[in-house]
């Protein structure tokens, strides 16, 4: 086979294809062009998830793509439905693996608004400082990844240096990194430790001097600035009917966030700013996830603040195990705590949509209880869905070379987006 | 001994020896070095270790001992050919690109002559533009594998590599004119040479000195020819994965990273001679009783510092910058380098003009 049969493609080939947001090329008019296309994943190096992303290329120009997902489904609705409602904290964990303290967050509200049930405030403020520190990660997790694609390597291991700082304090609430199974219903299942609100002040100080000096190194740099200005630019109207959220809608200017306009957990009590873009273009995002980190460092500060003393689980027999000097010391916590581990929770019937602001945009969970102890329906909203459904029209006209600034920027996951 | 000393006296002996020397002694090892050092101080520039686990029992040698292991590691692979490949470009491809990574050392002198013996494989008339003869056959390495390799990837990866490579030959050739002219020879001896000179007897008459702009234009468009970072758009590792080696694996994949490692020492090296006086040693005229061999070791110590410098020099830009799109490698070259390039061609021709 030679170099010309490699190239060419039939118009046949060129026939629509029935997925949303995928872009197809007309065929070429006259036979001296040809169309190539390019399978740019499941395995390639830049598609850190797993994703396949099937391109036309005219030359090095982009023509047509069709985004093809679904390579990281592991079945975690249907899998939710056939657990207990409790045990669908773990499978969380796993949606969002670089910040999984929002996906536990999330659900256990989604499941404590079918209770109708208010969590203790201690209990509230950590989940505003873990999660916080979980949104932390994730930024510099995507932006490490977005800087590594466009070369700036040194770039990504600094801020993975930094985020490691983050996960061993996940590590010490927790016990683990990143498979956490930290929050309950009703609360959560520890406390910090002692000690642990004066090692997060330290840390985040050696975490904003990571983001200053990677800041120095990349954004005023002029070759990433040409790399990533006015690449994969999308307009608010675009943005919005695509149904973006989060750094993404905020990069193209709409400054929408969970956290100020439907405000869960304490986040109203707490001040904090929403940094917007001006165009939508890769920069942008990769600047508003930049401020937002240091906006959530400033939440994080704030909280440690005015953190109170108090339990962080809720009293509820029917939310949370009984102590155990109850369990062995009396007849009722010893009943109340069979009948959690025999039975589990029984959510009143009903069905409930809780958004929280994740760390990629809205992440929501669509629950539907009929009062037995299996969720019906979990429904989980990603946020990279929509994000990955306009990839042809934020790449089209750019070089091949761009679709990795774009998908950098856009920080796909695969655990959350196939679920 | 008499015979012995006869047959080293044949000027075929002796070219055989300096090939001997520079490539097995100096630009091989050296080149090897640099797969080791660019791992280590990356690492460092990334607060990292880097590697350190290859041992032989409990030695370990800082990582030293995985220069072997990648070798012994890359002889034992597999060596593919992928399916529908034309087996023989396949083949011959990594050649091309060692070769005129290696070919380069041939007109660079390593030290100062003694009489008529000189410290340089070949002092050929045409001097440099027998390096931009061999750059451009380095070309071929990049092509052949990309066309070759029946893959979509290593042919996007060929004809970048084509059109960059054959692009920078331009403002490579382009920013030396101004050079040729302050030292009116191509032959690289004479270059060196003139850079022995020092004006008021205090600042050696480097290239660098001479010729600013010439310097920064040749380092650039040089680094583009070596297809290293920022202008690695050819292998563009991220997008399409490896370029055009992509499909190529064990030792000739070897070659071609083996080749690239031994251009970062070619690269340094004429940038060492071209532009900071080759074994020059500035103001060691003063030391006129020197003995003979010192200068000579001096010279070798000097030209062979100013080598490893820009060999580190090299691995830190790398480390350093993100990496250039292809269309904007070939902007900054057609755009900014050649209007540079001509400019200073033309300044210099005023200066020695008005000057003589």
């Amino acid at each position: 086979m030679n170099a010309s049969e490699l190239t060419t493609i039939s118009a046949e080939e060129l026939k629509p294809v029935h997925l949303p947001g995928a872009i197809i090329p007309a065929p070429p008019e006259d036979s001296d062009t040809s169309i190539m296309r390019i399978e740019i994943g499941p395995a390639h190096p830049a598609m850190h998830g797993i994703v396949r992303l099937t391109t036309y290329l005219d030359g090095e120009q982009i023509v047509g793509m069709v985004p093809e997902i679904g390579y990281l489904h592991r079945g975690f609705e249907k899998e939710s439905e056939n657990s207990k409602w409790i045990q669908v904290i773990p499978y969380t964990d796993r949606l969002n693996y670089v910040s999984p303290v929002l996906n536990n967050i999330g659900y256990s509200m989604a499941v404590e608004k079918l209770f109708g049930v208010e969590i203790p405030r201690r209990a509230q403020f950590a989940r505003v400082i873990m999660g916080e520190i979980s949104r932390i990660t994730d930024h510099l997790t995507c932006l490490a990844a977005c800087a590594m694609e466009v070369g700036g390597f040194t770039f990504f291991l600094w801020f993975i240096k930094a985020r490691e700082y983050l996960y061993e304090l996940l590590e010490q609430v927790t016990g683990g990194r990143v498979t956490i199974n930290w929050t309950r219903f009703g609360g959560n299942s520890t406390d910090f430790p002692d000690g642990f609100l004066k090692e997060v002040e330290v840390r985040l100080e050696k975490v904003r001097e990571v983001i200053e000096e990677g800041d120095q190194l990349v954004t005023r740099n002029k070759i990433f600035i040409d790399r990533m200005k006015n690449i994969g630019v999308l307009s608010k109207e675009k943005a919005i009917s695509y149904g973006f959220t989060g750094p993404l809608l905020r990069a193209c200017g709409v400054p929408y966030d969970i956290r100020r306009a439907d405000p869960h957990l304490v986040y109203d009590e707490l001040d904090f700013e929403i940094p917007i873009g001006e165009v939508g273009d890769s920069y942008d995002r990769f600047l508003v996830r930049m401020e937002e980190m240091r906006q959530s460092i400033s939440i994080i500060e704030q909280a440690i603040d005015k953190i109170p003393y108090g339990p962080v689980m809720t009293r509820e027999r029917y939310l949370g195990y009984p102590d155990k000097k109850e369990v062995y010391g009396s007849i009722e916590g010893l009943i109340d705590h069979f009948k959690m581990v025999m039975e589990g929770h029984h959510p009143p019937a009903g069905e409930v949509y809780q958004p929280i602001e994740g760390g990629n945009g809205e992440l929501g969970f669509y629950l539907v209880s009929d009062g037995s102890g299996d969720p019906v329906k979990c429904r989980v909203r990603p946020p990279c869905f929509n994000y990955v459904q306009a990839m042809p029209e934020l790449a089209l006209g750019h070089y091949v070379a761009d679709i990795i600034a774009i998908f950098g920027s856009i920080n796909m996951i695969g655990g959350e987006l196939d679920r | 001994m008499q015979l012995v000393l006869e047959f080293l006296a044949l000027p075929f002996v002796q070219d055989v020896l300096k090939i001997l020397f520079i490539l097995l002694l100096f630009a091989m090892p050296l080149g090897t070095f640099m797969t080791l050092m660019e791992r280590k101080w990356s690492a460092a520039v990334q607060d990292r270790i880097g590697p350190n686990r290859a041992n032989i029992g409990s030695y370990r040698g800082r990582g030293l001992l995985h220069i072997a292991a990648d070798a012994l590691k890359s002889i034992f692979k597999e060596d593919l050919i992928p399916k529908g490949a034309d087996k023989f470009l396949y083949t011959i491809a990594p050649f091309f690109s060692f070769m005129s990574a290696v070919a380069v050392f041939a007109i660079i002198p390593i030290a100062g002559p003694i009489g008529d013996f000189k410290f340089q494989v070949t002092d050929v008339e045409p001097g440099l533009l027998f390096i931009f003869a061999i750059t451009s056959l380095g070309v071929y390495g990049a092509v052949l594998a990309g066309a070759s390799s029946n893959s979509k990837f290593a042919l996007f990866g060929g004809t970048r590599a084509s059109a960059q490579m054959i692009s920078y030959e331009v403002f490579l050739g382009l920013s030396l004119m101004g050079l040729f002219m302050v030292y009116g020879s191509t032959q690289v001896s004479a270059i060196v040479e003139g850079q022995g000179e020092h004006w008021f007897g205090l600042i050696p008459k480097w290239g660098v000195f001479t010729q600013p702009l010439g310097f920064v234009v040749f380092f650039t468009a040089l680094i583009a020819e070596t297809k290293r970072a920022p202008f690695d758009a050819p292998e563009g590792e991220s997008e399409i994965v490896a370029g055009y080696f992509v499909e190529y694996s064990g030792m000739r994949w070897s070659s071609f990273m083996l080749a690239e490692y031994i251009a970062i020492v070619g690269v340094a090296a004429l940038i060492t001679t071209l532009f900071f006086g080759g074994y020059q040693v500035p103001w060691l005229y003063h030391w006129e009783s020197a003995p003979q061999w010192l200068v000579t070791l001096l010279q070798f110590g000097k030209f062979a510092s100013f080598t490893f410098i820009f060999c580190w020099f090299q691995i830190q830009i790398r480390w350093t910058v993100p990496k250039f799109r292809f269309d904007q490698t070939m902007a900054l070259g057609w755009k900014k380098l050649l209007p540079v390039a001509l400019l200073n061609t033309v300044v210099t021709a005023i200066i020695i003009v008005a000057l003589a």
